[in-house]
């Protein structure tokens, strides 16, 4: 960053294991905690800052303060017990959990899910993803202070929320797809509907666009602003948006296609720059790939045929022993399930991997040194980390 | 996958491998031979992305799993090494220098697990527990409910069914 004065003798040296020799009583440093209740924060972290003047020369996350011990909890269950636990891991976007969750134990259960239920996953993950980067979209410019942008999304997430009560019963956690295949086909008239709210998800779009991409001062605090360096991603695992952003077309919907996402005609969203204004930009249009596979997809998808394959009775249903890894492209980055049975008729081991376990973490404890206090809030929304995929 | 498995073979003794999908197959690696094979598989095989690292708790056999899992985009495949380590002694070579990220997973593991990773950054800085003095929660052997029926008190009024009772008792109310 060349705001900073090129001398560099307040700078802490480097003990012999590699940590900063910080003296705080020395009074060139100051401890600052940005969370884990701070509006530049996202959701329940915290970063301990150690700034120099109003650069930040240390920072480490800390999380905690939403583990709900899921992965244990899992352990106690039967197979269908855990079901409606597994979306209450991750609240913006919950519905990779119960995808990657079902297809690991149809996996090794030998379940095939039907043809039609595979279309109404895919529908769902893709409402979902919008749903996700329009809270994103808002969060990102509300930390730079343009708090109007997160209204206008907040109400094209509204108008899917619809969508996702007509289709499943609820707006949040669905609870729709379970192993086996999904609960309910397409409501009449839900192709329509689906289309207004398309509509307006373009069209709000078009206006954070005006207003949030062409703004000067949103261009100013975010080009050039929070590189990743390329040679960053496959160290410190970076996945989805924030490596497309970096210019590397990662995106498991085409490198391993899952569901329906073969059969469907796409191009991963890429950008080059690696900056925070490219990581929002990425975003932004990938939510036109949003609309336009569902788009795709409702035109496509077969009408009628069988939801839910047949599974055993669910309150004496055992897995043989076995274990597997299920992926999906989320919004985030590389959203997977590892999952152990013994069988028995509870999971023996569930891990949850969420991009935000790598991103929240090393990548940012990595980025965001040498970065101005004011620019640590934009920093970290433009990873579009969620902390309980963390801590579980 | 079976290429790469011969490949292995001849440079590691490996255990038998599982095919669980023509991308995805795991194998066992003595704990000594892990890092070496991990290295291998990132600089020989393109295996660069460390999709996860956690552990399985095998306490009828007195042993934890500890599963490395490792994915080449190219090939658009997946390989997960096993390695297995004794409960009592749990201690595993750290590969935060193979791979930064994974000083995050090791911490969790020794919080979680009381899985050791000597060398490890900050591993012995509390990662998500505070003041934790149990033993580590995610062993089998530490019972989420006699802990919550310790630490917690219970709404009064609550009442609890076994699932199975209960649906039998819902659809068969005449206990035929």
């Amino acid at each position: 960053m060349d705001m900073f004065p090129p001398d560099r003798s307040q700078y802490p040296a480097r003990k012999a294991d590699g940590t900063l020799d910080i003296d705080l009583a020395s009074g060139k440093y100051l401890k600052l905690w940005q969370g884990p209740n701070h509006p530049g924060i996202t959701g329940n972290m915290s970063v301990e800052l150690t700034v120099c003047g109003d650069e930040v020369v240390e920072g480490k996350t800390h999380v905690g303060y939403l583990h709900r011990g899921f992965e244990k909890l899992m352990e106690r269950r039967s197979f269908i017990q855990v079901f409606p636990i597994v979306c209450r891991v991750c609240v913006p976007e919950p519905d990779f959990n119960e995808y990657c969750y079902a297809a690991a134990v149809e996996e090794l259960a030998g379940i095939r899910s039907p043809e039609r239920a595979d279309w109404i996953r895919t529908l769902i993950l893709e409402m979902g993803r919008i749903n996700s980067y329009m809270m994103y979209l808002g969060g990102q410019a509300g930390a730079l202070g343009l708090g109007v942008i997160a209204q206008w999304t907040t109400y094209a997430r509204d108008l899917m929320l619809d969508r996702f009560e007509e289709l499943t019963g609820a707006r949040i956690y669905h609870m729709f797809i379970l192993p086996g295949g999904v609960r309910d086909g397409l409501p009449d008239g839900f192709d329509q509907r689906m289309e207004e709210t398309l509509r307006e998800v373009e069209r709000t779009l078009m206006d954070v666009f005006e207003v949030m991409f062409r703004n000067a001062v949103f261009k100013k605090r975010t080009v050039g602003v929070g590189v990743i360096d390329p040679a960053w991603l496959e160290p410190y695992g970076v996945t989805g948006p924030n490596a497309r952003a970096a210019g590397v077309a990662k995106d498991v919907r085409r490198d391993q296609p899952y569901l329906v996402y073969s059969r469907l005609d796409f191009e991963p969203v890429i950008g080059h720059d690696s900056d925070i204004y490219t990581r929002a930009d990425v975003r932004r249009r990938d939510v036109l790939v949003c609309v336009d596979l569902i788009r795709q997809m409702l035109a496509r998808m077969p009408r009628s045929g069988p939801l839910m394959a047949e599974i055993p009775n669910v309150l004496h249903w055992k897995i043989p022993r076995g274990e597997t890894y299920i992926r999906g492209e989320c919004s985030r980055g590389e959203y997977g399930y590892y999952l152990v049975t013994d069988g028995s008729g509870t999971p023996r081991r569930i891990n949850v991997r969420g991009p935000s376990y790598t991103h929240a973490v090393a990548l940012l404890e990595r980025m965001i040194v040498n970065v101005n206090i004011s620019d640590v809030a934009a920093l970290m929304v433009s990873l579009h980390t969620y902390p309980p995929e963390i801590e579980r | 996958m079976r290429a790469l498995y011969d490949r292995l073979k001849q440079l590691f003794p490996l255990g038998e491998p599982t095919w669980q999908r023509p991308d995805l197959a795991f194998v066992t690696v003595p704990a000594e031979f892990l890092r070496p094979a991990l290295l291998h598989l990132r600089d020989r095989e393109g295996y660069t992305h460390l999709v996860l690292l956690t552990a399985v708790d095998w306490i009828e056999d007195e042993q934890f799993q500890l599963t490395y899992l490792l994915s080449n985009r190219t090939q658009a495949r997946d390989i997960g090494l096993r390695a297995m380590i004794p409960r009592d002694a749990a201690t595993m070579a750290s590969i935060h220098e193979l791979w930064p990220t994974a000083a995050t997973y090791q911490r969790e593991l020794r919080e979680m697990f009381g899985i050791d990773f000597p060398g490890s950054p900050r591993i012995e800085e509390d990662f998500i527990l505070e003041g934790w003095n149990d033993i580590p929660p995610y062993r089998r052997d530490f019972d989420t409910l006699k802990y919550a029926e310790e630490n917690y008190s219970q709404r009064p009024g609550r009442e609890t069914h076994d699932p199975a009772t209960h649906m039998k008792q819902q659809l068969h109310p005449d206990g035929r």
